[in-house]
């Protein structure tokens, strides 16, 4: 065997190695920083039109409907959350800094009753500007939702154009959502 | 005795997550019509089992949802459908041959194909036989054999 016979025997595998290795690690500190998710399934909705769908407002907040996501006249993340729903407690910050920096935000309170709605609402904040309620998981079933919380996208002529399962964090938001909401703004 | 055993145990079928008889439908017939969809459809909770097997919320809204359309009077292709348009192909435990599923059917022949082919090159780059050992060599591996 020639000699670069020999180097390429040693040197391809270990570059493929490598390669495999660097990738490996990418999608270990993504999945850590939470902004990738294995298990995830890509929503069927993206760059298609909200769904049509019915919300009974959370008492003493304004609902929404499928009409107002419509043409909404500004990108809307629409999140759903449940009382009982622990990621949606690690997330509330978050959704708190979005409210802060002018998003809007529309909570759809999945399978919750009011009381506990309100109750989880005093204690970690509301960052929603419009809160409709879907105590039996019909509108969730229009919008392709398997688990709470999940966030989507909609831009100001009503299109779904991102969706995430899961609690958002700092690193989603700066690589996937900021992106999209320049874009879309 | 054994054989009324044996016809129960046949009439058991085996457990599904429907374990709140209000659920079923009236119907037999469109009960087991739901059964076969739910079967067909992933929960996307717990992504290995099926809708019908699952004791997960959200396999228990989907069978709602499959008795619902089934009792509206949908054939079975519509309550896919149905499926598919929310929770797309991955929805389906059993995936339409389509254009975007064709790696995913096409994988085995693919497989085959490469397998063959690596086969075919290492036969092809054989190395030729070493030459027969020398009488010197010979003897050694003699001595080195003896018992």
């Amino acid at each position: 065997m020639s000699v670069l016979g020999r180097r390429l025997m040693f040197l391809g595998p270990l570059g493929l190695l490598g390669i495999g290795g660097v990738g490996a690690f990418t999608l270990l500190k993504r999945m850590a920083e939470g902004d990738f998710d294995p298990r995830g399934v890509p929503s069927v909705l993206i760059d298609k039109p909200v769904p049509a769908f019915t919300l009974s407002a959370q008492p003493g907040q304004e609902g929404f409907g499928a009409g107002d996501l419509g043409a909404p006249g500004r990108p809307v993340l629409v999140n759903f959350f449940a009382s009982w729903c622990l990621p949606c407690v690690a997330e509330a910050a978050q959704l708190l800094a979005l409210q802060q920096r002018g998003v809007a935000l529309w909570g759809i309170a999945y399978k919750d009753r009011d009381a506990d709605t309100a109750r989880f609402l005093k204690q970690h904040g509301n960052p929603f500007a419009r809160i409709g309620q879907d105590m039996d998981g019909k509108a969730a079933l229009e919008f392709g939702v398997y688990g709470v919380p999940e966030t989507y996208l909609v831009d100001k002529t009503g299109v779904v154009r991102w969706r995430w399962v899961g609690a958002l964090t700092d690193a989603l938001v700066a690589r996937a959502l900021d992106p999209l909401l320049k874009q879309y703004s | 005795m054994i054989r009324v055993f044996f016809l129960l145990l046949a009439l058991s079928g085996p457990a599904f997550g429907v374990s709140d008889p209000g659920e079923m439908l009236a119907d037999p017939a469109q009960e087991m019509r739901a059964r076969a969809l739910g079967q067909q459809l992933r929960c996307l909770v717990c992504q290995n089992n099926s809708v019908e097997e699952s004791e997960a919320g959200f396999a228990r809204d989907l069978r709602r949802v499959i008795r619902e359309r089934v009792k509206a009077g949908d054939d079975d292709s519509q309550v896919m459908a149905w499926m598919t348009a929310r929770y797309g192909e991955f929805v389906r435990l059993n995936p339409a041959f389509s254009f975007h599923t064709l790696l995913l059917w096409g994988s085995p022949v693919l497989a085959l194909l490469a397998g063959g082919g690596a086969a075919l090159l290492s036969r092809r780059r054989r190395v030729a036989a070493p030459a027969p050992l020398s009488d010197a060599e010979r003897v050694a591996v003699g001595k080195l054999t003896e018992p």
